[in-house]
């Protein structure tokens, strides 16, 4: 990204928004939709990325943040009457600090143990909101319906007619482009590498005078954060949060997704969304009787046709094309 | 007293469930140092082959037993085909696989056998024994017969050849494999017993909770809180996790905190009794070297 | 925006073809579009079976020759039971498959979900698979009807029966705790009324993620209850019914309607063990002996059959995708050749003592333009150890 304009990367990058900005223009309102949400998705696994694939602390509840995000922006939305926008940074607030206390008892767990804390918070999570002592704020089992934003004036009275739908998908996908550059400039700089050092090799990494303690906690709160953001931004979508939406499956799924994008690297969160939005409605329309069984059998011809997952798979094409043509090797993205 | 007595009790025999699944649990991390999610759907699996064998006429124990070798082969089966592939991907590689497991099982029993819960036949008698009737004799013989397993793969791993073996390819494959152990087959016959465990534990379990492809979907987590408030890598403590965790949870439900937040604050807890004792009550205490 | 356009759209395509035939997207000469959610994955997948056994139905109908000479296209879409998904799967029903009407999608979540989208677009969201209050409002959500009698009224019946015959009862409450669980004990308390605290001595609750309900059946024991009230759905209502038996609890036993099947609820707990149990029904059970010869069942038998040969016949849900079928069948039958979204709902809300055969011999259908509810009557009966005993008459929620 250093180099000038002509990079291979850059023009890639500038297809793809010119793509993004088209789609909605292009698409059916319902597809509009569906990209809103594997956008929507992105960002989640962004966010559990920067937890279990770049530091390697493994979650198995982030469905739980997911849903404190979800949560916050229906109940500021719904009792309180705050904007739809305005909900977003407060539930990535929210999420960042609740991830970062889940994260100071966390410090001292580590694999197994680690994932048995988050699977309890992921399947916990539901029984809370549904608590009668919340029903007050949380609507209980019943759930809080929400309205759909309508574009701002602004774009019809400029010759622009957006309906929800596509005002809703430029919306989210602002967000996720700033989230995703965010997240690129925080992984491919120190912090990044103060994370991978945690993960592979966390004593050694101490001794270089990395703080330990901080970085993890900090890496579970800012993976919170993303996570709740993508959490509102699914709810205002959906329009609609309940306790079932929030199911132990979900944390599962975001685990699947980034495991199937691609651990630690930033463009895996847009693979595995994909992943996690379209394979079980493909599998849906394989099988009635069975659909879970043709996705699971999806899920393993991904993990071994690409054990690094799609990323990872597509990093080692470009590597081996460019060698093919004797030029220089493309410098490691990230490190699978 | 005697309704704190009665949870207590009623809180061992759901306890009995946990500690069995856990068991194999233990099982499977001995021999691949990995817990498989998809253990419990295993179970249920083998369960159905149970269930077909005895509605088909077999009487119960040859039944039983054509079960667990079922569950032995599945688990090799499933070793040898399905994880050996991916023996070299990342653990969360390895972890997504159990989950497509999981949920292949799950579809897949629910494709033949529908979801309708199905009663399961219990070896033991119908009538209360003694009179008391705060534990079915089912749940006391299921109980027993967990201790039974438990005793039988501490006997194993401790005094057979093939056990040391089995110890010895887990903790260090290279030494394992320069003293002519062949690893691969050893995490192969590690896969066989675990799943032949939970078949047991799925035969037992079946009786209490009926049959159903999601009999184990709520079990697992209990497993694995007991597994690790145990200790993941000491059967006994597996067994007495689940053990505790059954107890745990009735009395805090019926007592304490009421109904609805019971589970959650019984893995707040775990995962705090963990904190301070990260390798479980009975787990082996772990120092990493630089 | 939304809005506008569906407006629109609704005037461009309600404007007459035809002389008498008129067709709204998902209609015409030879088809009609329905569209469904039903989780076929996932823990809920038991009620996966009402889609199939619908889905069954409609092929038989159109083997039959369809309906006034058009063939049912029924599209249905796993939803794993996630609110998500399933407004992501009727949005796809309704835009990119632009069927007739949106039948029977499962779940109050779900449906709650969908309930403002199908209002503002106008599209029939009928004879939705859930027996909560708020789908009878046809002021508010004209656009929304519900089907089987609905769980607060259930409740409040088994309250009245309770008073009247047994005035100092002490009531335990067994309920799962969802949206569910919680209409029934509402309904309960409601029909208890002042009463309701002094009555109602324990009420617990569990989760469907429990493996068994065991605890809950000591607690409510120790509470000295002696009438004991059972919402809870298949799999816990049997273990419920066979701990307290096994505990020496017995109390006079109410059982919520969705776990009344004698074949997947009452053999597994014990024949035995279920003596005396107290329930209100609509439907005719298919493992109840009382109806081996009734000409009703036993064309339902051949029709599941034929058209759905691997189904577990104890599954009571098959029975009940039998019953909606056969009521969404009769409304496009009088719907005739209009068959715009608005006729569709006119017609539902028409029905005037119509009988579904499946439905227990003195139960009809009747809906109007106020009245929403299709099934509100229900009638008590009590197990002998064999089979179901109707006793009492019908009784419906309008007597109220």
């Amino acid at each position: 990204m250093k180099k000038t304009g002509t990079d291979p990367i850059f023009l890639i990058l500038v297809l793809l928004a010119a793509l993004a900005i088209a789609l909605p223009f292009v698409a059916s309102n319902y597809r509009t939709f569906q990209f809103t949400l594997v956008m929507v998705y992105a960002i989640a696994l962004l966010g559990l990325n920067i937890l279990t694939g770049y530091n390697g602390q493994i979650s198995l509840g982030h469905g739980a943040f997911y849903a404190m995000g979800a949560y916050c922006a229906a109940i500021l939305m719904d009792k309180l009457g705050v904007p739809y926008w305005a909900t977003v940074p407060v539930a990535g607030a929210v999420c960042l600090v609740a991830g970062f206390l889940f994260g100071l008892p966390a410090l001292r767990l580590e694999g197994l143990y680690l994932a048995l804390a988050t699977f309890a918070l992921g399947v916990a999570m539901p029984q809370l909101l549904k608590y009668k002592a919340l029903d007050g704020w949380t609507g209980g089992v019943q759930g809080i319906v929400i309205l759909k934003p309508e574009a701002p004036a602004f774009f019809p009275n400029a010759g622009i007619p957006l309906n929800a739908d596509q005002w809703l998908y430029f919306f989210t996908l602002a967000i996720t482009v700033v989230m995703f550059v965010i997240g690129w400039n925080l992984l491919r700089g120190r912090v990044g590498r103060a994370l991978i050092a945690i993960r592979d090799h966390p004593i050694a990494a101490e001794a270089m005078g990395v703080n330990n303690a901080l970085y993890k906690s900090a890496a579970f709160g800012v993976s919170a954060m993303y996570t709740g953001i993508a959490g509102a931004l699914g709810a205002i979508a959906v329009q609609f949060v309940a306790p079932d939406s929030f199911n132990i499956f979900l944390s599962i799924l975001l685990l699947v997704g980034i495991v199937i994008g691609g651990l630690a690297s930033i463009s895996g969160a847009l693979y595995g969304a994909l992943f996690i939005q379209f394979v079980p409605n493909l599998a849906d329309e394989v099988s009635k009787a069975a659909p879970w069984a043709i996705f699971g059998i999806l899920m393993i011809v991904f993990v071994y046709l690409m054990p690094t997952g799609v990323a990872g798979a597509l990093r080692l094409l470009l590597a081996r094309r460019a060698r093919k043509r004797t030029m220089p090797p493309i410098p490691q993205e990230e490190i699978p | 007293m005697d309704a704190f007595l009665h949870q207590v009790l009623a809180g061992l025999a759901t306890g009995g469930i946990y500690a069995s699944l856990a068991l194999a649990l233990v099982m499977i991390y001995q021999a691949t140092h990995l817990v498989n999610f998809a253990q419990g759907e295993m179970a249920m699996f083998t369960t159905y082959l149970a269930w077909t064998l005895i509605t088909a006429g077999v009487p119960y124990w040859p039944a039983f037993l054509i079960t667990v070798l079922f569950g032995f082969v599945l688990g090799v089966a499933i070793e040898r085909i399905v994880i050996r592939p991916v023996e070299h991907a990342p653990v969360l590689a390895v972890v997504v696989v159990f989950i497509a497991l999981l949920v292949i099982l799950n579809s897949i029993t629910g494709w033949i056998y529908s979801y309708t819960i199905k009663s399961f036949p219990s070896p033991f008698p119908k009538e209360p024994l003694f009179g008391i009737r705060y534990m079915s004799p089912h749940e006391l013989g299921a109980i027993g017969v967990t201790l039974v397993v438990l005793v039988l793969l501490y006997l194993f791993f401790r005094f057979t050849p093939l056990g040391l073996a089995m110890r010895a390819a887990a903790q260090n494959p290279a030494s394992a494999r320069l003293v002519g152990i062949r690893v691969g087959w050893m995490l192969a016959l590690g896969w066989g017993l675990a799943a032949a465990v939970g078949a047991v534990a799925g035969m037992m379990v079946a009786p209490i909770v009926y049959l159903d492809p999601n009999m184990m979907g709520g079990v697992l987590l209990y497993a694995f809180a007991a597994a690790l408030v145990g200790g993941i890598d000491n059967p006994w403590g597996a067994v007495f996790g689940g053990f505790l965790v059954g107890v745990l949870e009735n009395v805090l439900g019926a007592f304490v905190i009421g109904n609805e937040l019971k589970l959650s604050v019984a893995l707040v807890l775990i995962v705090g009794v963990l904190l301070v004792r990260p390798s479980g009550f009975f787990g082996r205490v772990h120092v990493t070297r630089v | 925006m939304i809005r506008f356009t569906a407006v629109l759209l609704s005037v461009a395509l309600a404007a007459p073809v035809y002389a008498q035939k008129k067709y709204d997207p998902g209609a015409s000469d030879t088809e009609i579009r329905i569209g469904n959610t039903n989780p076929y994955s996932g823990p809920a997948s038991a009620y996966g079976a009402i889609g199939k056994t619908i889905a069954a139905y409609f092929r038989m109908v159109n083997e039959q020759g369809g309906i006034n000479g058009r063939k049912v296209n029924f599209i249905t879409y796993d939803d794993g039971y996630s609110p998500p998904k399933t407004v992501e799967m009727v949005r796809k029903l309704v835009e990119q498959d632009q069927v007739l009407f949106v039948f029977q999608t499962l779940g109050t979540p779900s449906n709650t979900a969908n309930h403002k989208y199908m209002n503002a677009r106008k599209v029939p969201q009928l004879h939705v698979a859930t027996g909560a209050t708020k789908w009878n409002d046809a002021k508010n959500h004209p656009w929304t009807m519900g089907w089987q009698p609905n769980y607060q009224t259930e409740g409040q019946i088994y309250a009245r029966h309770i008073l009247a015959t047994k005035p100092d009862a002490k009531i335990g409450i067994l309920f799962q705790n969802d949206d569910y669980g919680k209409d029934y004990v509402k309904g309960l308390k409601d029909g208890l009324g002042a009463k309701a605290k002094g009555m109602i001595v324990a009420e617990v609750s569990y989760e469907v993620s429990e493996p068994t309900v065991d605890s809950q059946i000591v607690q409510l024991q120790a509470s000295g209850a002696n009438v004991f009230f059972n919402v809870a759905t298949p799999k816990f209502a049997a273990q419920a019914i066979r701990k307290a038996y096994d505990i020496g609890w017995k109390p006079v036993q109410y059982l919520n309607n969705v776990s009344i099947s004698v074949g997947s609820v009452l053999t597994p707990a014990g024949l035995e063990k279920s003596v005396g149990l107290i329930t209100a029904a609509y439907q005719k059970d298919a493992t109840d002996a009382r109806w081996a010869d009734d000409p009703a069942m036993k064309a339902w038998q051949a029709f599941m059959k034929k058209y759905y040969p691997d189904a577990n016949l104890s599954d009571s849900f098959h029975v009940y995708g039998y019953a909606v079928g056969q009521t969404v069948h009769q409304v496009l039958k009088q719907a005739g050749d209009d068959l715009t979204r608005e006729n569709i709902m006119r017609q539902a809300a028409s029905m005037k003592n119509y009988r579904v055969d499946v439905l227990l011999p003195k139960i009809v259908v009747n809906t109007s333009k106020s009245d929403y509810a299709p099934l509100e009557a229900v009638q008590l009966q009590r197990f002998n150890g064999k089979q179901w005993e109707l006793f009492g008459e019908v009784i419906s929620a309008e007597q109220n």
